[in-house]
Formats: structure tokens, C-alpha cells, sequence
């Protein structure tokens, strides 16, 4: 009796320093949030006369308005963030979509339907995961140029895709890797076909890896700047331009409250797509699934 | 109506001239906030007046690098804008290329030879011919000081470098940061070339930034340049690295420092800030550099166009630039003065009125005008990054001015 | 549809399947190399011209102060900022498969920094690390008098500042996907482990950590590629500052090629970069894909 209640109580300790870990480390990243935050609600003045982080004396969303709808970014005629954001959003679906779908066939291809050569060009392709950007700006505005795609969203589409596959693909392998061969194994012979068991079978394990892979082409393609400031024109410049545009200006003032406003307003598409991503977090395989 | 067209036809040559004929001109530049933005969109105005269209491409970055790249990938996909924001040497490179549209008819239709003084009118030609419009002179050599912050400490606000750091010696001691300064690449060339122009004069300022002369180069001026540059250490705070220019001018504002070395854009913080100039702030040469003049010209630069229509509304675009009510506006917001010397300055705070005596004076007599090495006016931007290098990585270590000295006359061979 | 068909079209449609990647392969990542590789022979300036010049621009490249210190940056950086991001990544991810109660909230508060831009987000980093400004000023202004944190205003010591934002902003999507990882490992040889009478912690160590190299592999992959990339994260961060004391290639590679008209110094800039990175990285993936797998 006295063992268990002793049991009891390291458990109850155990689940506090975890907490307590779990806790001290998440105050460390919000941190910068919480004085994006506070900043924002700050008025210029505040801000030139006070500290540059300081609790608010003041609480005005007039930052939050100007960034979102109301700032001058250079001749524009539409005012604030939001054409950008528009423009991000048409961009980043088709984006992720198309990537992830490439990256999810190519690594059940990768993984369960190996041939020979595949694990070299598996090899080749993860060259593109480290390939410097800034050097391959040129050829590839030249290539957009040649499609009459220059300054389109298909272009930049097309870009990312081209981009991001090495990595959609590198996700995807190396998870299927994981899942147990027996299972492919077991359904060729009862003559399933090479749709039917990437639908019924891998498809319905996939959601971790899947969540995972969407949330790194999403935060990539929507928090991407080179290639979306060189392979954009005014009508299709996304988001992180916008923001560019609004925050560094080299002789204009600065006006830190709006910036980080609009900062915020620019992180929320990829938050949201966090928390609902989130949801899919869980097990793929649970005990019993899977017969040995 | 009918003749009327004819003869514009006849009169204009290959080009549909004066009748309107809609076009569009996209302009690429890095005027995206503020005092920037509010001086474009006036611009845009013009031109939408004119009954042309304007596309906005703004890409804001620095001292303009990603706008470059932006220009670089057009150019190269063959879509370059109708006018893009390039300065300097930048404009010669260009036109060597072949990529840029002669404006000699407007400019010829308006005077340019005679509104613009031949320094201005130099950087905008390329072979003798028009290529770009000037949209302002910014002054460099600047001082920014806080009077009241130097009366406390009773001490006066220096015209010489000498002055400078004995007054510096005293506001220290009197508790303030004497100097407020931005660690910053293009910041540390801004004070650098000042100091320079202090030591050595304008001729010498020639000699080294702009002729790469090795003899003045390898000078013990240059070294003793260097030597002035590294005082500027000892005045500035700990949070000076990577610190922004605004911010250094906030700290003037708010007292905490008693003054800063920028170009005169440092003018819309203290307007913002509601100061007055004269009484809450002074403006004033860098010490030792009073009655010379270091420039910095922003431009639009025209490109070849496919169309005719286009081509039409960017030579519209490039006579609005220069045109006074324009020049006007777009310099009362940005802090510079007018390209054009014969404008009515009435409108113009003292600062403005001091630089545009100051740049016309030094125009007319021929000394002591010189182009900014920092803001990309007198040097390729191949030379002016490795002067940068050099500048930057003395101020940030323990280097003496000696091996700086023959280090940056190295580095600008190499980049020659 | 008859036996031999179906087993013709399994033959054929993976690698139809794959066809499009491997077409982007060669073009886009293969053919823009050897196009990179080209223009480093070149007296290329603001534009590509193809005026070749032998060596002459990786002599001139290593002939340049900034190079060698760029690249050691990008080492002391790469090789923190990958270990600590690891570290930091697994740890959370296993404490938070320990049935948490409040999982989603901290997931996304961890995730969070990789959402933001650090174009603006450096601005506060900088704020929080200058020492007029940030942690040092409010340490001191709680009491502790002789409490300094300069690091960014430090030419020695600046580097380690970008590791700290950097591993802020990339371990929680490294939790991520060890978290994805731990939670697509069969459940049932964990349960069979325990029954077996092994600890919690032996558990981890002796079957589910070596059960996710693969894992490993791709999170590496993942970080070693932000590493080569960083750049917003410097420029908004330290600009490369003070002096020159945080340059990296890339920033060097973005200067020269785009802002300076030295195209061909930039080219040759990117093809040491790359190969060095092959350098330190083939021998790994080759071990790595070589092994048949774990698990």
C-alpha cells in the first residue's frame, strides 16, 4: 500500500517536471510573439519618445487597420497587405497541392515499387535539397520567359513545385520506408493493383507524414521571398513582398507598430494551418492494426 | 483633328508623338513607405493625367538590392519594365548593354541641357544621349544635432573635426552618447566618405573615389582618414552594431544622443517627430566639410519598349519627372532638394534652402561638388562593395589604418 | 483486365509515375547547375555573357577576404544549428507523445516561429539581443546590475546570436516530424517491449530512437538545407555584421551575383558551396541509403 501511494506520487512529481519542462520551453518561443504583439498595439509616438520594448501605455488597433487595408505601399492603388495576401493564397494551394501529391506517388513508387536505377535517381534527387537558390534565379527566369510565364502566378507555382518536390518526396520515402513491407507484400498477392494499394492502403497511414509535408511546403511557399520577389510582377506579388515593401523602406520612416501588425497578419494563414493540421497528428498505425 | 495628327506624325519622325496614344509604363523602383511612397503616388498621378496607365512595381530592400535582382530576371526573361529606379555607374552599365531608350527629343523639347547642372545631366547620359530622368539631389554630408542636448552639456556644436571630438570629450563626459550611430555596411561608408572629405578636400575625394588614383590611395592622408574614422568608435554606444538609421535618429530625438552623420532623408524623422528645424534641431555640414557638397542623385532610367504606345507614355513618364510641380512635391516629401536649379524654393524648410544654395554655389564654381562613394555615385558597384568590405570590417576590428589603407587600394584593384 | 495486362501496367506505371520528377530533375536541378558551372568560367558582370576566362573567377573568389569567412560561418553555424535543432526537436517530440493534456496548444506554440517571416521578425530578435535595448538592458533594470548579453554586437560572438534564432524558428517543425515519426512506429512492439519488463527509457533508446534513422535522415536533410539557404534570417538579424563577422555564402553568392555585377564570381561562388556541401554530405546519404532499412 504504502509502495503504491509511494509510486503514485513519483508519477504525479514525474508529470509535474514535465509540464513544468514543456511549459518553460514554450514561454522561450513566445516570447518574440509577445512583443510583436504588445509593439502592435502601440502608437508611433509611444514608440520614438519610449523604449523600443516596453508594455503598451496606450491600446490602439489603428496598426492593425493601417497594415491590413489602409497603408500606402509605394503607387499602388490598392492600399495595405491584402492584394498580397490574395495573391499568396492563389498561390500556395495549388502550390502544396500539386507538391505533396508528386512527393506522396513518388515515395510509395521509391518505397514499394522499386526499380532499377530508382535508388539512385532517389540519390540524384536529393541534390535539388541543397541546391543554393540565388543561383539558379537567372536560367530560371529565362525558362519562365521562354513558357510566357514571366511575373505569373503560374510561374511562381510552377517554381515551387519544381522546388519543393525533392523535399515532398525525401517525406514521404523515408516514412514509407518505415511501414512494414509485409503489408505491400501481402496485397500484391491477392492481385491488388498499384492504385488500389496506394489508395486502400498506404493513402489511410499516411496522415502524420502527410500533415508534416504540408506544413513544410505551406511555410515554405507562403514565407518564400526570393523566388517571390523575382519571379513576380505588381499583379502577382505575394504576401512576404508586400511586407518587404511595407517594412524596408531605406529613407522612409519606419513605423514599427504597422510592421508588426502586418507581420502577424502575413504568419496567420500558415498558423491556422498548424492548428487544423494538428488534428491529424495521431497514430497511423495502432497495435493490432497490422498482423505480423 | 485629322491634320493636326498628320503633323504630329510628320514632326515626331518614327514616332507617334503628342496625340495621346494610352500606353503603359511599369516602373520598378524601392520608394515603397512613408514620405517615399506619398512623393511616387504623386508621379503616378502625372502620368494617369497624361491618360496612360501606370503599373506599379514596387520592390523595397536595402539600398535597392533586390529591386536589381528583380531588373536582372526581367531582363534576362526579355521583359524588362519601361523605367526602372538605377542610379550612378548602374545607368552607363545598362546603356552599354544596349537596353536603354534614348530621351533626347523631351529632354531637347524641355530644356534639360539648360535646367540641369552638368554634373546632374552627366550620370543621366549615356554616350552623349538621355537615358534617365533625375528625380532629386540628396545632400550626404549632413550633420543632424540636438541643441538642446549640446546646451546642456555647454558645449558648442562643432564645424570642425577637431571640434568635433573635443566636443564629443565633453558630452561624454557630461553622460550623453555623443555620437548616434547605425553599425551598419552602408552607414559606416556614409560617415567614412565625410571623414574623408574633412581630411582630404574634394579634389582628394576625386583622386581616391572616384580616378582610384594609387598615389592618393596609398596617401598618408588616406591613412589619416582612417585614423579620424576609428575616433568615431570611441563616441558611439555598445548597441550601435546592426542598429537601424531611424533608430540612431530616434536617439537624437529623443536626447539621448547629440547627433548623427546621414543624408538629409534623416529629415522626415525629426518632421514626424513634429520638430522644428533650427530650434528643436539643427541641421549643419559634417564638420569640416561646410561649403562642399556630396551628392546623391535618385533616378528613373528608360528602357527599350516593344510598343510604341509604351514608348510614348515612358518619354510622357520622363518629362513629368523633371517638370516642377513634380520636382516640387516629390522633394518636399522626401527631405532632398530639386534636381532642377531654377525652381521656386519657397515652400522649402532652411535645411532644403542651405543644400540648394550650397549645390548651386559648388556647381557654379566647380569645387567641392562630389559624388557620393556611399550611396553608389561615384564608382561601380563592383568597387563600391569592396570599399564596403574594407570600410566595414576596420571600423568592427582592431585593424590599423595603415593595413586598412593598403587593403582597400588592393581590394579596389581587384574589383577594377 | 487479364493477368499479363495488370502486370504490364505495374511494370510500366511507377515509373510513368515518376517520370515528371525525373524530368524536373534534369532540367531544373541538373541543367541549371551545369548552366551555374558554365557561367564560372565567364567574364560574366550584370548579365550572363559567355566570354570564357578558364579559372580566373575562382581565383579572384578565393583571392576575396570574405569568402573563407563566409564559409566558415556557414560550418560553425550549420554544424550548431543542426545538432541543437535535433536535440531540441526529439526532446520535445517526446515529451509531448506522452499523452499531454494540452498537446494541440503547445504543438502550435512551438511550430508558431516557422510561420513568421523573419523579415520582420529579425527586427525583434535584434531589439531582444542588442544590449541598449533588449534581455541585458531588462536584467539590469531588474536588479542585476553587472549582467551582460552582447553577443550581436560582438564580431566574435555575433554567429552564435543567428544560431539562437535560428534554432527558435526551425526545432519546432524538427518536433514535428519526430513526433509524425514516433507516432508512425507500431504500437504493438512498444506494448510487447514493456511486457517484456524493459523502462520507458530503454524503450526509447534501444527501439524507437534506432527505429527512426530514416526520420533522422530526413530531418537533417530538412535543416542542412535551411543552413545553406539562411539568408532573411542574417540580413534581418546582423546584415552579416558587425564588420563582416556573420557573412555567409549565401549572402555572398546574392551580393556579387545581384548587386555588385560580378555574375561570374557569384556563379563560382555557388559551385564551391555546392560542392563542398556534396563533400561533407555524400558520404552520409550514402551510408544512409545504402543500409537496408531499420525498423
Amino acid at each position: 500500500m504504502a509502495k503504491m501511494s509511494e509510486r503514485r506520487y513519483s508519477e504525479i512529481t514525474g508529470r509535474a517536471v514535465l509540464y513544468g519542462i514543456l511549459i518553460i520551453v514554450a514561454a522561450y518561443y513566445l516570447v518574440p510573439l509577445l512583443i510583436m504583439i504588445m509593439t502592435s498595439f502601440r502608437s508611433m509616438d509611444e514608440i520614438r519618445m519610449g523604449q523600443l520594448i516596453e508594455l503598451p501605455r496606450s491600446f490602439t488597433l489603428d496598426a492593425w487597420h493601417q497594415a491590413w487595408n489602409q497603408v500606402q505601399i509605394g503607387a499602388r492603388d490598392e492600399l495595405g497587405l491584402r492584394p498580397y495576401f490574395i495573391n499568396s493564397i492563389k498561390m500556395v494551394i495549388p502550390a502544396v497541392a500539386i507538391s505533396t501529391i508528386l512527393g506522396a506517388l513518388n515515395g510509395y513508387v521509391l518505397s514499394f515499387w522499386k526499380f532499377r536505377g530508382s535508388e539512385l535517381f532517389f540519390a540524384a534527387l536529393l541534390l535539388g535539397c541543397f541546391l543554393p537558390f540565388q543561383a539558379i534565379l537567372l536560367p530560371q527566369s529565362q525558362l519562365l520567359g521562354w513558357l510566357g510565364l514571366t511575373g505569373s502566378i503560374s510561374g511562381l507555382v510552377l517554381t515551387h513545385v519544381v522546388y519543393g518536390v525533392s523535399f515532398t518526396t525525401l517525406f514521404f520515402r523515408n516514412y514509407y520506408v518505415n511501414l512494414p513491407g509485409e503489408l505491400i507484400k501481402a496485397a500484391k498477392l491477392d492481385g491488388a493493383g498499384f492504385w488500389m494499394i496506394f489508395f486502400r492502403i498506404i493513402l489511410p497511414l499516411s496522415s502524420p507524414i502527410l500533415v508534416v509535408t504540408v506544413i513544410w511546403q505551406f511555410t515554405q511557399i507562403w514565407n518564400d521571398f526570393l523566388f517571390g520577389v523575382v519571379f513576380s510582377d505588381p499583379s502577382s506579388q505575394p504576401v512576404t513582398v508586400g511586407l518587404n515593401n511595407m517594412v524596408n523602406s531605406t529613407t522612409g520612416e519606419t513605423r514599427y507598430n504597422v510592421d508588426m501588425a502586418g507581420a502577424i497578419i502575413a504568419a496567420l494563414p500558415t498558423i491556422l494551418v498548424y492548428v487544423l493540421a494538428g488534428k491529424y497528428f495521431v497514430r497511423g498505425l495502432t497495435a493490432g492494426s497490422v498482423k505480423g | 483633328m485629322f491634320k493636326k495628327t498628320l503633323m504630329a506624325i510628320a514632326m515626331s519622325g518614327t514616332m507617334v508623338a503628342t496625340s495621346v496614344q494610352a500606353g503603359e509604363v511599369e516602373v520598378l523602383h524601392w520608394w515603397t513607405s512613408g514620405g517615399e511612397a506619398r512623393s511616387i503616388a504623386v508621379l503616378k498621378q502625372m502620368v494617369e493625367d497624361a491618360g496612360h496607365t501606370w503599373k506599379d512595381f514596387a520592390v523595397a530592400g536595402g539600398g535597392g538590392e533586390n529591386a536589381y535582382t528583380v531588373l536582372r530576371s526581367r531582363a534576362v526573361s526579355g521583359n524588362p519594365p519601361a523605367s526602372a529606379q538605377i542610379k550612378g555607374l548602374e545607368i552607363q552599365e545598362w546603356g552599354d548593354l544596349g537596353f536603354l531608350a534614348s530621351l533626347g527629343q523631351v529632354a531637347e523639347r524641355n530644356n534639360w541641357d539648360d535646367v540641369l547642372p552638368a554634373v546632374v545631366s552627366d550620370v543621366m547620359k549615356h554616350r552623349g544621349e538621355y537615358v534617365a530622368a533625375p528625380v532629386n539631389v540628396h545632400r550626404v554630408n549632413w550633420m543632424w544635432a540636438n541643441p538642446a542636448v549640446f546646451e546642456n552639456a555647454g558645449v558648442s556644436i562643432p564645424t570642425t573635426l577637431e571640434e568635433l571630438w573635443t566636443a564629443a570629450d565633453q558630452l561624454q563626459a557630461a553622460g550623453v552618447t555623443p555620437i548616434a550611430h547605425g553599425g551598419q555596411p552602408w552607414q559606416d561608408a556614409t560617415t567614412f566618405e565625410s571623414i574623408v572629405l574633412a581630411v582630404g578636400g574634394a579634389d582628394f575625394f576625386n583622386d581616391v573615389f572616384v580616378e582610384h588614383n594609387a598615389s592618393a590611395l596609398e596617401s598618408d592622408t588616406m591613412i589619416q582618414a582612417f585614423r579620424e574614422f576609428r575616433k568615431v568608435k570611441d563616441y558611439i554606444d555598445r548597441g550601435a552594431p546592426g542598429r537601424d538609421w531611424n533608430v540612431a535618429t530616434s536617439m537624437v530625438i529623443r536626447g539621448e544622443a547629440a547627433m548623427q552623420f546621414m543624408g538629409d532623408w534623416a529629415k522626415g524623422e525629426f518632421t514626424a517627430a513634429n520638430m522644428q528645424p533650427g530650434s528643436d534641431y539643427v541641421c549643419m555640414a559634417f564638420p569640416g566639410t561646410e561649403g562642399e557638397f556630396t551628392f546623391n542623385i535618385d533616378s528613373l532610367a528608360m528602357f527599350k519598349q516593344r510598343t510604341a504606345a509604351n514608348s510614348e507614355a515612358q518619354l510622357k513618364m520622363a518629362e513629368l519627372v523633371l517638370s516642377p510641380e513634380f520636382q516640387e512635391t516629390f522633394n518636399l516629401n522626401k527631405g532632398s532638394i530639386p534636381a532642377r536649379t531654377d525652381m521656386d524654393m519657397s515652400k522649402f524648410d532652411s535645411c532644403a534652402l542651405a543644400s540648394m544654395d550650397t549645390f548651386i554655389a559648388t556647381a557654379e564654381s566647380g569645387q567641392g561638388l562630389v559624388p557620393s562613394m556611399a550611396h553608389g555615385m561615384s564608382t561601380t558597384s563592383t568597387v563600391q562593395g569592396a570599399i564596403y568590405d574594407t570600410v566595414t570590417e576596420f571600423f568592427n576590428s582592431n585593424m590599423s589604418a595603415e593595413d586598412a589603407t593598403t587593403r582597400l587600394a588592393r581590394a579596389i584593384r581587384a574589383a577594377q | 483486365m487479364s493477368v499479363t495486362n495488370r502486370k504490364g501496367l505495374d511494370y510500366w506505371l511507377p515509373k510513368l509515375v515518376l517520370s515528371p520528377t525525373i524530368a524536373i530533375t534534369v532540367i531544373f536541378i541538373y541543367g541549371f547547375v551545369i548552366w551555374t558551372a558554365v557561367l564560372s568560367f565567364t567574364r560574366s558582370r550584370i548579365l550572363p555573357q559567355y566570354e570564357f576566362v578558364g579559372f580566373e573567377q575562382y581565383v579572384r573568389l578565393f583571392a576575396n577576404d570574405r569568402w573563407l569567412g563566409a564559409m566558415s560561418n556557414l560550418l560553425i553555424f550549420g554544424v550548431l544549428f543542426i545538432a541543437i535543432c535535433l536535440i531540441v526537436g526529439l526532446v520535445l517530440a517526446i515529451l509531448l507523445d506522452q499523452n499531454i493534456r494540452a498537446e494541440g496548444a503547445l504543438r502550435t506554440i512551438y511550430l508558431y516561429p516557422m510561420a513568421l517571416s523573419f523579415i520582420v521578425t529579425g527586427t525583434v530578435w535584434k531589439w531582444l539581443l542588442n544590449p541598449t535595448v533588449g534581455i541585458e538592458r531588462f536584467m539590469i533594470s531588474l536588479g542585476w546590475e553587472s549582467f551582460v548579453f552582447d553577443w550581436i554586437v560582438n564580431p566574435q560572438m555575433a554567429i552564435y546570436t543567428i544560431v539562437i534564432a535560428g534554432v527558435w524558428q526551425a526545432s519546432g517543425f524538427v518536433m514535428a516530424i519526430f513526433l509524425a515519426g514516433l507516432r508512425g512506429i507500431d504500437t504493438s512492439i512498444i506494448k510487447a517491449a514493456q511486457l517484456d519488463g524493459a523502462s520507458l527509457f530503454s524503450v526509447y533508446t534501444r527501439i524507437i530512437i534506432p527505429s527512426m534513422r530514416p526520420v533522422f535522415f530526413s530531418a537533417f536533410i530538412m535543416l542542412a538545407h535551411i543552413a545553406i539557404k539562411s539568408f532573411d534570417l542574417i540580413i534581418a538579424l546582423t546584415g552579416g555584421g558587425p564588420g563582416n563577422s556573420t557573412d555567409v555564402p549565401a549572402i555572398f553568392m546574392y551580393q556579387f551575383s545581384f548587386q555588385r555585377g560580378q555574375l561570374g564570381m557569384g556563379a563560382a561562388s555557388a559551385i564551391v558551396m555546392l560542392m563542398t556541401v556534396l563533400a561533407i554530405l555524400v558520404p552520409y546519404l550514402y551510408s544512409e541509403l545504402r543500409t537496408p532499412k531499420n525498423g
